[in-house]
């Protein structure tokens, strides 16, 4: 069974944290996603950088452009994540815009991402239809779970559509925005989270976008089976350096 | 072979549309819209009525006598130089300021390079008396300031793209994080025809004004529809896809592209796609862009503002593909001086995007009897500065 599963029947809430590849160093990788899990997070979303990340607000923005220029490149990535499977036992998911992954060839990619015990993949880029109709049966092939976005603006019938196609979690953007654009959720959001839980699809649902507290973790948990923390993080470790990492962890798991 | 774009939404194999499923809902109601809207006589009505009595439409095609001299052959200029603003960008505004009032959107966001296409969106926005957001690069702010002023006394709110290399595509990557914000009262108003389907099909078809009037014009002047040749320049494509388009599938009429080569192709400061692009997604389309081989995208350089564009729409990225067009790329310096000599034989100043069309006649020689339309997109107006520091003047 994928990592992925498995943990989506642990019998509690998930904490997912991103990062981007090569920030704040190049070769940061490999003891970010040790110490994440070390510190009690549940799954990790390592972030491939890209030049032109539309999805993303300044944060992550940022941190691309500085991990492109530390010198990140695919090729580099999959070295520091080869032996990663010696030492990490939580899924590990890659996240990253759809044009790199086109460069290296997509089956290449899915190939090397199974030889390395990488679990999924997140390309915000790749329409679920196209997905669909041409690169579903290579991810399958290769034992990866593909994972979609939904967001509040998502219809019922694309959502149950999605959730048909999709064989791990759904991934549910909070709020209109990019990544990292509030903080707190309002009545609004707490509906839309309530509405899709009502749905009771076949695939349990991660919220992200706009978490960055221990509140906020709480908040989208409650109707969720877990939530992703990107920018905030990344904002942290800019700040204290990747020797901040527990500290983070705690502060959002007290 | 079909060269206009297919029911998926493609052109060949390059087009679609490669978006987050943020901006989903609105692509997608724009592709269900588009064609309906278009196709309703008012808004055919009110499309032409806007094009003829506040763009000035049709613009003259001109027999230039003195460059044809020069040059052996028959020249005719569509002058979209002539339009209000200053180039071809204001057909399409007005096409999309109407779409975006039927699809009941109170907000216009838009890109600019140049600063062309962003004073044709906030003109068509003060005209509507609708709020208008224009992204332009910190780096093209300083470039082009005169049409930063311009943005602003029309009453638009010009916000720099200070993320990545700082130009155009920077500013559409923000025009396109604004869109997934503010998902529910805006439109995003593309200056060209790129990103995701819809886009470069409405584009092109509100640009398709350009060669219907050069196919009843001609007539008039030849007694025939079709020239021999129809050339134009190239950056995102929305010129040429508009002086193409009812020639696209007659291929007697043969097509010229002409892109920015910069400091010369190989040079590593250079904007020709075609030649340096391979294919792969930008702004949530499949089609040529320069890029690295890790697939990140990759600064373009040209001396003019309106073609550093890093790919190029996927009609030409077909167009190109299956030979259907010829393409050809124009160094800095000469396009120049082809602005130079247009201004001097014919009392003309293009903008150095078109100038970089114009040079096509050092580069390749047609015959005595070809009839050459070349699209004049733009005038020169807003590249004074840059003509005077070139040439000293």
């Amino acid at each position: 069974m994928n990592r992925i599963n498995k943990k989506l029947q642990a019998d509690k809430k998930l904490l997912s944290i991103y990062f981007t590849a090569g920030f704040p160093s190049l070769n940061d990788t490999a003891s970010i996603i040790q110490d994440l899990e070390k510190n009690g997070v549940d799954m990790i979303e390592i972030g491939l950088p890209f030049s032109d990340p539309l999805a993303d607000g300044p944060t992550i923005q940022a941190s691309s452009t500085q991990a492109l220029k530390n010198g990140m490149t695919t090729d580099i990535l999959f070295k520091q994540l080869k032996d990663i499977r010696q030492t990490v036992s939580i899924p590990l998911i890659i996240m990253g815009y759809f044009n790199p992954i086109l460069q290296f060839g997509v089956e290449a990619f899915c190939e090397k991402c199974q030889e390395i015990g990488m679990d999924g993949l997140i390309i915000p880029d790749l329409p679920v239809d196209v997905y669909n109709e041409k690169y579903k049966a290579i991810f399958e092939n290769y034992g990866l779970i593909n994972v979609f976005l939904i967001t509040p603006q998502t219809s019922e019938k694309r959502i149950q559509f999605i959730d048909s196609i999709s064989s791990g979690f759904i991934y549910m953007v909070s709020s209109a925005s990019v990544t990292g654009g509030q903080s707190g959720f309002g009545d609004e959001q707490m509906a839309y989270f309530k509405r899709i839980e009502a749905m009771n699809l076949k695939n349990p649902q991660i919220i992200g976008f706009g978490i960055s507290s221990s509140e906020t973790f709480k908040q989208a948990t409650k109707h969720a089976k877990g939530a992703i923390i990107g920018s905030a993080f990344i904002t942290h470790i800019k700040k204290e350096g990747i020797q901040g990492i527990p500290n983070f962890v705690n502060h959002i798991l007290s | 072979m079909r060269y206009n774009i297919n029911k998926k939404g493609y052109y060949g194999e390059f087009g679609g549309a490669y978006i987050p499923e943020m901006l989903y809902p609105n692509v997608e109601d724009l592709r269900q819209k588009y064609l309906k809207v278009m196709a309703e006589p008012e808004f055919q009505k009110e499309f032409k009525a806007l094009l003829k009595d506040y763009v000035g439409r049709p613009s003259p095609l001109y027999f230039a006598k003195r460059l044809s001299e020069k040059y052996q052959t028959k020249i005719y200029l569509k002058r979209e130089d002539l339009n209000h603003t200053g180039a071809h960008k204001i057909n399409n505004t007005i096409g999309q300021i109407l779409m975006a009032q039927r699809l009941g959107k109170k907000r216009i966001i838009a890109e600019t390079g140049a600063g062309q296409h962003g004073v044709a969106t906030a003109t068509v926005c003060a005209l509507m008396g609708l709020e208008c957001i224009v992204y332009m690069g910190e780096i093209d702010m300083a470039r082009q300031a005169p049409n930063v002023a311009r943005m602003k006394m029309l009453g638009a709110t010009v916000i720099p793209a200070v993320s990545g290399s700082k130009t155009l595509k920077d500013a559409t990557n923000e025009a396109i994080r604004d869109w997934i914000n503010n998902p529910v009262d805006t439109h995003y108003i593309i200056g060209s025809v790129v990103g995701p389907h819809p886009y470069p099909d409405m584009v092109a078809r509100f640009q398709s004004i350009v060669s219907e009037e050069i196919k009843w014009q001609l007539h008039e002047q030849e007694g025939r529809e079709n020239p021999d040749y129809v050339i134009a320049c190239v950056g995102g494509g929305s010129n040429a896809a508009g002086a193409y388009y009812h020639f696209l599938e007659d291929t007697k009429v043969k097509l010229i592209a002409v892109e920015a080569a910069g400091k010369g192709v190989n040079s590593g400061e250079s904007a020709a796609t075609s030649a340096l692009g391979k294919i792969g997604i930008i702004h949530g389309s499949k089609t040529l862009l320069m890029q690295t081989t890790d697939g990140q995208i990759t600064e373009p350089y040209s001396i003019s503002a309106g073609l550093d564009y890093p790919g190029v729409g996927p009609m030409h990225a077909h167009l190109f593909k299956s030979g259907r067009a010829e393409f050809i790329a124009i160094t800095d310096d000469d396009a120049m001086e082809a602005g130079l000599e247009l201004s001097q034989l014919e009392g003309i100043i293009p903008a150095i995007e078109t100038a970089h069309a114009l040079a096509i006649f050092k580069e390749k020689t047609f015959k005595p009897d070809d009839i050459v339309v070349v699209s004049l997109s733009g005038r020169g107006d807003k590249d004074l500065s840059t003509y005077s520091d070139y040439f000293n003047l």
